[in-house]
C-alpha cells in the first residue's frame, strides 16, 4: 500500500450506488478510511419499492432498512448526514462542505444520482406538482394522500406506470397523461405497450395519451384542476410528475469535469480527473445514461475492485428492465440504438412476446408481457449468446 | 408458503412458484436456497440478507 492509498476514499451520495460501492469496497479493503456524505438523513432504503409499497400495505418507515449510524458501523465508515458538498478542489484533493468543513480525499466518488425533470406549467397551482425521487419526497406524498384520493400522473414511462398501478390497486382514482400515444415510450414496442395500457385501464386507470398538462389551477376544496393541451380539464387531489430524470452534474460541472448528458466516465468509471470516479444515475458511459438498478450493482462491484487496486472495467451483460406493474407484468430489453431489424410479435390472451431480430437473424432485444414475462431468463440467455457470437 | 422481495431491486421470490429456470423447484423455502444464490435481477447475494418477507400465503 502506498501513502496515497491511505488517504480516505470519499463517496458523495448514500443512495444505492454510494452504499453498494462502500459495502463492496469494504469487502476488499478493511483498512482505508471511508467517508460518505449525504444531503439527506443517510438512511438506507429500497428505492424501487417506493412505487409498489402502497398496494403491499407497507408504511414509509418500513422501507428503511438501516439508519445512518447503523450503516456507519456496518461499513466502518464516517457517514455525514444532512451535509452538502459545495465544491471540489481538485488540486488539493479536497471537498468543501456548506458549513465550511473540508475533507481530504485520496479518491473521490460522485454517486449523486439524478434529479426529476420539471415541466414548466402555467397557472396559480403550478408549484403544487409533486415528484418522487427519494424517501423524503415519498414520505410527503404519502402524508398528502388521503384514502380514496385521486391522483393525476404526468408521464406514462416506467415510473408513471408503476405508480399508476400501485395507486389504482389501492383504491385511488388515477389519470395518466403523456404526449406519446402509448405508455413506456421507447422502452417497449406497441403490442406490449397496448397490453399494459389495457390492463391498467381495466384496473381503473384513465388515460389521456397524446396529450399533456399545460396549466394547473386551484379548484374547490383544495383540489387541483389541470388543463391539458387538447383543452380537456382533469380534477385531482394530487398531481405527480414522472416525466423523467436528468443526471445531477452540478458539482462535477462546477469542478470542470467533462459532462454531457451525465458526468462522462470511461469503462473504469473514471471521470476526466483520474482521482475522481462516478457511479450510478449521474453517469454517462459510451453515450448512455442507464438509470436502473442492475447497472449500478455491476458498476459498484467493478469500481470497488478498481479502488482496491485491481483496475476492473465495467462490462454490462444484457440487462432487462422489470416494470413492476402486477396488473400486467412486463419485462423489456430494448434493442441497442441504431440496431437494424424488426419486431416479431406473438400474442395471445395470456401475454405478448416481442422479439427484435436483426438482419442477420439474431435476437437483439425483447419485450414480454403477462404470463410471457416468465420467459425472461430464457430470452436473456439468448441475447447474451447473440452478443457473444 | 411465503413471498420474499429483494430490497435492492424489487425482485419477488415466491416460494410456491420457485425458480424452475434456475433449477429451484416450486415449493422451495427461502431458507433452503443455497447461500451462493444471487438475486437474478441485481445480483445481490443471499448472504447479504437483502430479501425481506412481503406476504405469507400459507
Amino acid at each position: 500500500m502506498t501513502a496515497h492509498d491511505s488517504n480516505p476514499l470519499v463517496i458523495i451520495g448514500t443512495g444505492l450506488a454510494g452504499y453498494t460501492l462502500a459495502r463492496e469496497f469494504r469487502r476488499l479493503d478493511a483498512a482505508r478510511p471511508l467517508v460518505l456524505v449525504s444531503h439527506d438523513d443517510g438512511a438506507f432504503y429500497s428505492k424501487p419499492m417506493l412505487s409498489n409499497a402502497l398496494s403491499q400495505g407497507r408504511e414509509v418507515e418500513a422501507l428503511v432498512t438501516a439508519d445512518a449510524d447503523t450503516m456507519a458501523s456496518r461499513l466502518d465508515a464516517r457517514v455525514l448526514a444532512h451535509r452538502e458538498v459545495v465544491a471540489i478542489d481538485r488540486e488539493r484533493r479536497r471537498v468543501r462542505l456548506a458549513d465550511g468543513e473540508t475533507l481530504d480525499y485520496g479518491k473521490l466518488v460522485l454517486a449523486v444520482g439524478a434529479r426529476p425533470i420539471r415541466i414548466p406549467l402555467q397557472g396559480e397551482a403550478a408549484d403544487r406538482v409533486s415528484s418522487i425521487n427519494n424517501l423524503e419526497d415519498y414520505r410527503r406524498f404519502r402524508q398528502a394522500l388521503r384514502p380514496g384520493a385521486t391522483v393525476l400522473i404526468m408521464g406514462a414511462g416506467l415510473i408513471g406506470c408503476e405508480f399508476a398501478n400501485d395507486l389504482a390497486a389501492s383504491g385511488h382514482g388515477v389519470t395518466v397523461t403523456d404526449p406519446a400515444p402509448l405508455p413506456l415510450g421507447r422502452l417497449a414496442p406497441p403490442a406490449n405497450a397496448e397490453r399494459l395500457r389495457d390492463a391498467l385501464q381495466a384496473l381503473g386507470v384513465a388515460w389521456c395519451l397524446g396529450d399533456h398538462v399545460v396549466r394547473l389551477d386551484e379548484a374547490a376544496d383544495g383540489r387541483l384542476e389541470a388543463t391539458l393541451a387538447g383543452g380537456e380539464r382533469v380534477e385531482a387531489d394530487l398531481v405527480l410528475s414522472a416525466v423523467g430524470l436528468r443526471p445531477d452534474t452540478r458539482l462535477a460541472e462546477a469542478a470542470g469535469l467533462v459532462c454531457r448528458r451525465g458526468i462522462v466516465v470511461d469503462h473504469l468509471l473514471r471521470t476526466s480527473d483520474p482521482d475522481i470516479h462516478a457511479l450510478g444515475d449521474c453517469i454517462e458511459l459510451d453515450g448512455q445514461v442507464l438509470p436502473f438498478v442492475q447497472p449500478i450493482m455491476i458498476g459498484a462491484r467493478a469500481l470497488a475492485r478498481t479502488l482496491a487496486g485491481h483496475p476492473t472495467e465495467v462490462d454490462y451483460p444484457p440487462m432487462p428492465v422489470v416494470v413492476k406493474t402486477p396488473a400486467c407484468p412486463t419485462v423489456v430489453a430494448p434493442p441497442p440504438a441504431g440496431a437494424e431489424g424488426e419486431w416479431r410479435v406473438e400474442a395471445d390472451e395470456s401475454g405478448v412476446e416481442s422479439r427484435f431480430v436483426d438482419t442477420a437473424g439474431r435476437l437483439r432485444g425483447f419485450a414480454l408481457s403477462g404470463d410471457r414475462a416468465a420467459r425472461r431468463q430464457a430470452l436473456t440467455a439468448e441475447l447474451e449468446a447473440a452478443a457473444d457470437a | 408458503m411465503k413471498k420474499w422481495q429483494c430490497i435492492v431491486c424489487g425482485f419477488v421470490y415466491d416460494e410456491a412458484e420457485g425458480l424452475p429456470e434456475e433449477g429451484i423447484a416450486p415449493g422451495t423455502r427461502w431458507e433452503d436456497i443455497p447461500e451462493d444464490w444471487a438475486c437474478p435481477d441485481c445480483g445481490v447475494a443471499k448472504a447479504d440478507f437483502e430479501m425481506i418477507e412481503i406476504a405469507d400465503c400459507a
